[in-house]
Parts: C-alpha cells; sequence; structure tokens
C-alpha cells in the first residue's frame, strides 16, 4: 500500500470510512455550491432592503459600502412612517399562527394518541346516514332557502334516530385505519374548493376578516398533517407505562397529560414547528378570508407590488422581518424536525 | 354492543361497570378523544366540498340588492371542457404528428402491459380492476392532452399544473436525494449544511416570488452580467410561455428541495451501516451498493414524502400568481389561480367548477400513487 502512485491515492479511498481526496472535493463542491444556490437570494434580498431606489434601478451591485453606500430608508419607512400598519399585520400573523397552531397541535394529538390505543369501531350504515342527510341538509339550506339553524338541528335529530336505530344493524364497520385515512385524506382538498364555502359561512355568521375565521380556518386545514405525523410519535411509545397507570387507577386523559405528553416531546416540537411555518406562510387562505382587519403578512408583503411597480426595497425588508423569527426557531429546534419528520415518513 | 351508543364512534372493548360523572366521562374519553377532530373537520372540509359542488351547478349573478343564484346544471362544466372557456382549462390543440404518435402509443402499449401483469398474476379481483380502470383511463387521457397542446397547440391551466407538478417533484426529488447521499457520507460540517440548506422552505412563497423576480431581472438583477454575456441582456423571460413557466418552476424547486433532502437525509443516517461496510469489503461499486443496499432501505420514505409533495404541489398558486400574474396569457396559470380568478370576476359557479376539476385529477393522482407505487416499496422493503 505504501507506493501507490499520486492517481491512485487521488481516486482510491484510503480506508473503509474515509473517502477519496478526489470524491471528498467533489463532494465538497457540489454541497458548498448549493449552499450559495440557498444563500444567495437570501443575501440579495438582505441587501436589497438596504438600497435606495435609484441603486436598485442601475443594475446590480454586490457589496454593501464598496459598490453602494447603504441606506436604512426602506427600514425607516416600514418601522417609523408605516409604523401601525406593520405591525397590526404582523401581530396578527404572529396572533394566528401561534392560536392556530396550539389548537391544531392539541386537538390532533388528542385524536392521533386515541387512534392509536382505543379502537374505534364506526357502523358504516351510520356514516352513510350522515353523509345522505347532510347533502339533504345542504341542500335543502341552498335550494330552498330553509334556515339554516332550524335545518340543521332537525338533520341532527334525524341523525341521532337514526344512529341509534337502523344504525346499529349494519354489520359492516370501519376501523382506526378507515378513520385515519380519512382524516389525511382532507390534506388532499385542494384550499380553493373548500374557500368558497368558508367565505361564505363566516360572511353568514359575520365573522368574515376577524382573528377567529382565520385561526378556525388555519387550525382545520392543518389537523391532518398533525394527526399524520404525531401519530407515529404515540406509536412508537412503550405501552407499559400507560398499561401501569391504568392498573393504578389513573383516568386516559391524567394518562395522556402526564404520560404520553411529555414522552412525545421531541415530536410535538416538530410538529409545532413545521405547523407553525406553514400558518405564518399561508397565503391563499388569508387573500379569501382576510381584507384589512385580520390582515396577514404575506398579504402585506404581496400588497407592495404598488401602482408605481414593484417596492423591492420595502419588500425586502417585510421579507427580512418574516424570515428572521423563523429561522432562529428553526436553529433552537432543528435536532427536533429532522427527526419529527423522519418518524412521519418512514411509517406514514 | 352492550355500551351506550350517542355518536357514530363506539368503543369495541366493553368498559368495565363504573358510576357516578367521573367514570362516565372517563368511559368517553374515547369519543372526547377524536370528536373535536372529526367536527372540525366536517365542518371545514366535508361541509364546504358539498356546498362546492352545489356552487359549481349555479350560475352566479349580481342583481339589484343583492345577488341571484341560477340553477344551470353541468353547465359550467360544458363551459370549461367544451365550451368557451376550453381554452383556458384544456388548451388549444394541434393534430398529432409521429413523435406525439409514437409516444402514445407506447403509452397505450405500456398501460396494456400493465393490465396482462394483473390478469396474469394471480391476483385478480373486482375493486383493484376498476381502480386500475380510472388509473390507466387519467393517465392516457392526461397524455392525450399534453400531447395535443404542449408541441404546437397552446397547453391550458390543467396541463401547466401537471407541468409543475411532475417536473417539480422529480426535479425536487432527484436534487434532494442527490444531496442527502452526498451529505450522508462521513463528511465534516454536516449539521451547517443542514441548517442551511433547511432555510428556503421557511420563507414564505410569496417572498419567494418576489426574490425570484429580482433575481431574474435580466437588466438589473446580481446576474445581469452573465445574461449579457450570453447575449440575452435584451431579452424578457416573462413574455415567453416556457421560460415564464421555468422561472415559476425555479421558485418552487428552490423552495422545496429542502423538504426532501431532510427526510432523505434522516433516512440515510439511518441505514445500516455495517451491511454498507460488508459491501464496501467485497469491492462493490458505489451504484451497485446504492442499487441493493441504499434505495431498498430509503424506498418507503421516498415514496412518503413523494406524495406528501404530490399532494402540496397540486395547489401551487402563489408563485405564478406573484412572479407572473399567470401570464403571458395564460401561460403560467395553475388551476388554483384560474379557479382564483374566476372567483376574482364573480364567476362563483366556474370558480367551483374549476375546483372540482382539480380535486378529481389530484386524488385519482395521489391515490394511485399510493396504492401501485408506495405500496410496493414497502413489499420489497419486508
Amino acid at each position: 500500500m505504501r507506493d501507490r502512485s499520486l492517481f491512485q491515492r487521488m481516486f482510491e479511498p484510503p480506508s473503509l470510512t474515509e473517502m477519496a481526496p478526489a470524491s471528498r472535493l467533489l463532494t465538497y463542491a457540489i454541497l458548498i455550491l448549493w449552499a450559495i444556490v440557498v444563500l444567495f437570494p437570501l443575501y440579495w434580498v438582505f441587501i436589497t432592503s438596504f438600497k435606495l431606489p435609484f441603486q436598485v434601478n442601475d443594475g446590480p451591485d454586490f457589496i454593501p459600502f464598496v459598490d453602494y453606500q447603504p441606506s436604512g430608508h426602506a427600514w425607516r419607512y416600514i418601522f417609523v412612517e408605516l409604523g401601525n400598519d406593520t405591525l397590526r399585520p404582523y401581530m396578527n400573523s404572529v396572533i394566528i399562527a401561534l392560536t392556530s397552531t396550539v389548537l391544531a397541535v392539541t386537538i390532533g394529538s388528542l385524536a392521533a394518541y386515541a387512534l392509536v390505543r382505543i379502537q374505534y369501531n364506526v357502523k358504516i350504515g351510520t356514516v352513510a346516514g350522515f353523509i345522505v342527510l347532510l347533502t339533504a341538509t345542504v341542500f335543502a339550506i341552498t335550494r330552498f332557502g330553509t334556515p339554516w339553524h332550524i335545518t340543521a338541528v332537525i338533520a341532527l335529530a334525524l341523525f341521532f334516530f337514526f344512529a341509534t336505530s337502523f344504525g346499529r344493524h349494519f354489520k359492516r364497520s370501519l376501523g382506526n385505519n378507515d378513520i385515519l385515512f380519512w382524516i389525511i385524506s382532507n390534506r388532499i382538498l385542494p384550499p380553493v374548493v373548500a374557500v368558497l364555502p368558508i367565505y361564505l359561512m363566516f360572511q353568514r355568521v359575520g365573522l368574515l376578516d376577524t382573528h377567529v375565521a382565520m385561526i378556525a380556518t388555519y387550525m382545520a386545514v392543518n389537523l391532518p398533517i398533525v394527526v399524520w405525523l404525531m401519530r407515529d410519535f404515540f406509536a412508537g411509545i412503550p405501552i407499559d407505562l400507560e398499561e401501569s397507570a391504568e392498573i393504578d387507577g389513573a383516568s386516559r386523559i391524567r394518562i395522556f397529560a402526564t404520560i404520553v405528553l411529555p414522552l412525545a416531546r421531541p415530536g410535538l416540537a416538530a410538529t409545532f414547528l413545521l405547523v407553525l411555518i406553514l400558518a405564518w406562510n399561508e397565503y391563499l387562505l388569508a387573500l379569501f378570508i382576510s381584507t384589512a382587519d385580520a390582515q396577514t403578512m404575506p398579504l402585506l408583503v404581496a400588497a407592495q407590488n404598488a401602482t408605481r411597480g414593484p417596492q423591492w426595497w420595502y419588500m425586502s425588508v417585510l421579507i427580512v422581518i418574516m424570515i428572521a423569527p423563523i429561522i432562529l426557531m428553526t436553529i433552537l429546534l432543528q435536532k427536533h424536525i429532522a427527526r419529527g419528520l423522519m418518524v412521519g415518513a418512514v411509517k406514514g | 354492543m352492550p355500551q351506550t351508543q350517542t355518536a357514530a364512534i363506539s368503543r369495541t372493548e366493553p368498559a368495565p361497570p363504573k358510576f357516578g360523572l367521573a367514570e362516565w366521562i372517563d368511559q368517553q374519553t374515547g369519543k372526547l378523544f377524536v370528536l373535536p377532530a372529526v367536527i372540525i373537520l366536517l365542518a371545514f372540509a366535508i361541509f364546504p366540498l358539498l356546498i362546492s359542488a352545489y356552487l359549481s351547478l349555479i350560475k352566479f349573478k349580481l342583481a339589484t340588492g343583492g345577488f341571484s343564484l341560477n340553477y344551470v346544471g353541468l353547465r359550467n362544466f360544458k363551459k370549461l371542457f367544451y365550451g368557451s372557456q376550453q381554452y383556458h382549462l384544456l388548451g388549444t390543440f394541434d393534430a398529432f404528428g409521429i413523435f406525439e404518435w409514437t409516444v402514445f402509443a407506447a403509452a397505450l402499449a405500456l398501460v396494456a402491459y400493465w393490465f396482462f401483469r394483473f390478469f396474469t398474476g394471480g391476483y385478480f379481483n373486482i375493486p383493484g380492476f376498476i381502480g386500475r380502470l380510472i388509473t390507466a383511463s387519467l393517465f392516457i387521457a392526461l397524455l392525450w392532452l399534453t400531447l395535443a397542446t404542449v408541441f404546437g397547440g397552446h397547453p391550458g391551466s390543467l396541463v401547466v399544473t401537471l407541468f409543475y407538478v411532475t417536473v417539480g417533484v422529480s426535479l425536487q426529488f432527484g436534487i434532494g436525494l442527490g444531496l442527502a447521499l452526498l451529505c450522508g457520507q462521513a463528511i465534516r460540517g454536516r449539521n451547517a449544511f443542514r441548517i442551511i440548506f433547511f432555510i428556503p422552505l421557511m420563507v414564505t412563497p410569496v417572498g419567494i416570488a418576489y426574490m425570484f423576480r429580482m433575481l431574474a431581472d435580466m437588466q438589473r438583477g446580481p446576474l445581469a452580467n452573465i445574461w449579457q454575456w450570453f447575449g440575452l441582456g435584451e431579452f424578457s423571460w416573462a413574455a415567453d410561455p416556457w421560460s415564464a413557466r421555468m422561472v415559476v418552476l425555479t421558485g418552487d424547486t428552490w423552495q422545496w428541495v429542502p423538504f426532501m433532502f431532510i427526510v432523505l437525509l434522516a433516512a440515510v443516517e439511518n441505514m445500516p451501516r455495517d451491511q454498507l461496510e460488508a459491501a464496501k469489503i467485497d469491492g462493490a461499486g458505489s451504484w451497485q451498493i446504492f442499487r441493493d443496499i441504499t434505495w431498498p432501505s430509503i424506498a418507503p420514505v421516498a415514496a412518503t414524502i413523494v406524495l406528501i409533495r404530490l399532494i402540496e404541489a397540486f395547489k401551487i398558486i402563489d408563485l405564478p400568481n406573484v412572479l407572473t400574474n399567470g401570464g403571458p396569457g395564460i401561460a403560467t396559470e395553475s388551476l388554483t389561480l384560474h379557479s382564483f380568478i374566476a372567483w376574482r370576476t364573480q364567476d362563483l359557479g366556474g370558480s367551483a367548477a374549476v375546483g372540482y376539476t382539480l380535486l378529481f385529477v389530484s386524488t385519482v393522482t395521489c391515490v394511485s400513487f399510493f396504492n401501485f407505487i408506495g405500496q410496493k416499496t414497502r413489499k420489497t422493503e419486508a
């Protein structure tokens, strides 16, 4: 092995766990190239936020203080002149994203845990009855203009009557996997199909352009993802601990809160962050449901495309202040994310 | 079933008899845990779905003092598939040439072979047959549509969406897998790369769209000198259909490679080390190692994330809306954007009809992928 030629030393790995110098070089070259592809656009946005309009329009300037003299005018405009008009959407985004994420993770985790540990058995007749009645209700309200609350009450009463009488006599039933598949399949539903009726629904009850409407919608949209990811975390927790607690007489809720949740913390962190990112960046639903009071940051960014042409410098500031908190949180939680997505994907 | 059944869901294992409110609550926890999620999804997914189905059958008109809804049956769909809006959804067609016929015949042969394998494979069953029939018909129809519009004609929003989905997801998967394999080797700084590569996922798609508009500016953007060097200084990508689509695709890829990368890297890192080392001792080449060891062990993960991406990719709207506003003409319009534009022009029925078309195509595609490709990767693993 001592007198290998230069060629061999370049292209043959020195040992099993090490790479040959040539391939190591190539690997780093490609990885660094992609890092540049990732970072350069962000760098460009960052420096554009310190440019004056004429500096942007004159052509590419790459390095502040060398190519051009940075100016804080865009930052001053966004924070001082716009002031509350920036702060309001920002706070809206914070409130809506955080609240909807907390709710989605809570409700979704409960459902995911239950689907892992409790056997469900839904009669197919009950489900069919429900669908028929729901269709009839929608039909009655939209076609014949019956008042929606009365129709809903009648339909619910009919449903319970149906479920407790005929519903029981159907043999075939749906198990946990069917429920799970149904929950996840809601994610396939394109938001644009659901958003028109949701818009009309909120308009009817006078909640359009409010935090409540946005939070409820985001929570519903992200719920399937939470169930999908959290189910696998719960499935990975050994059942022995829960069983011994049950023998000691602890209730399910108690077991869930004191034993299961602490063990699933990494999964909760990863799911929380992922859903938070989705809610924070969401655009289409916000476009429909919020117009002024509940406007969120993505809409404000899009609004910088004014009649005078896109205001790149203001836009850049907004993009920077939108990314900053998320990047910070991700770096803090980054170990969990990889693991969290992994578990969800492996068994999903 | 012995216990009380007040709702659709019931526990199968009979609970031990207990009395009192606390015990009753404890017995009902099974329902309490799942019901909130079920009710929310019913209210925000199933109920809207039904309303939307109704909307797709009406014509919405602003009238004095409000609006009027007229039931028009399937006319909204008819307009999209045969009528005045056909160019928008399906595109304008061009006659097949030799190339188109060859591809089409090859695809037909492939589908025939697929059915032949199914019939002779010994697993024949009626639901499986119907499922394959639906998948195959949609595949053939979409292929025909693509061939008829992409070469010569003008593709409509359906084909453009398919372009974003198929080309986008393949690109993202290819780059993500490549980076994950490189990063999964014994190299230093893996964590730094992991954090850096994850960043694009955190940027709001609207922001990405504007960012790429800045970058793609051929006169004032950072790459202006490179474009000029290629003699493209005066070229306007926004005016050419394919370059506009490519810019949208680039933005989408930039954002979603990280997702593929991070999950595939985790899968690569989880691979059994001993097998790898044994293969290396036996002198296996890197392609052999990839094919026989790496790929089988990451295939299930790969199938799942491709499925997740497929589901999300069909919904693309932010990028084309902000980058190109769907233009030039309708060249970069996705189905969601098409539906949104219809909504903006008060055409509620047309908007819902486009939405339903999208729902149908994406559901069949995702379910087909899950059943015919996703499941297979699991079997090979076992």
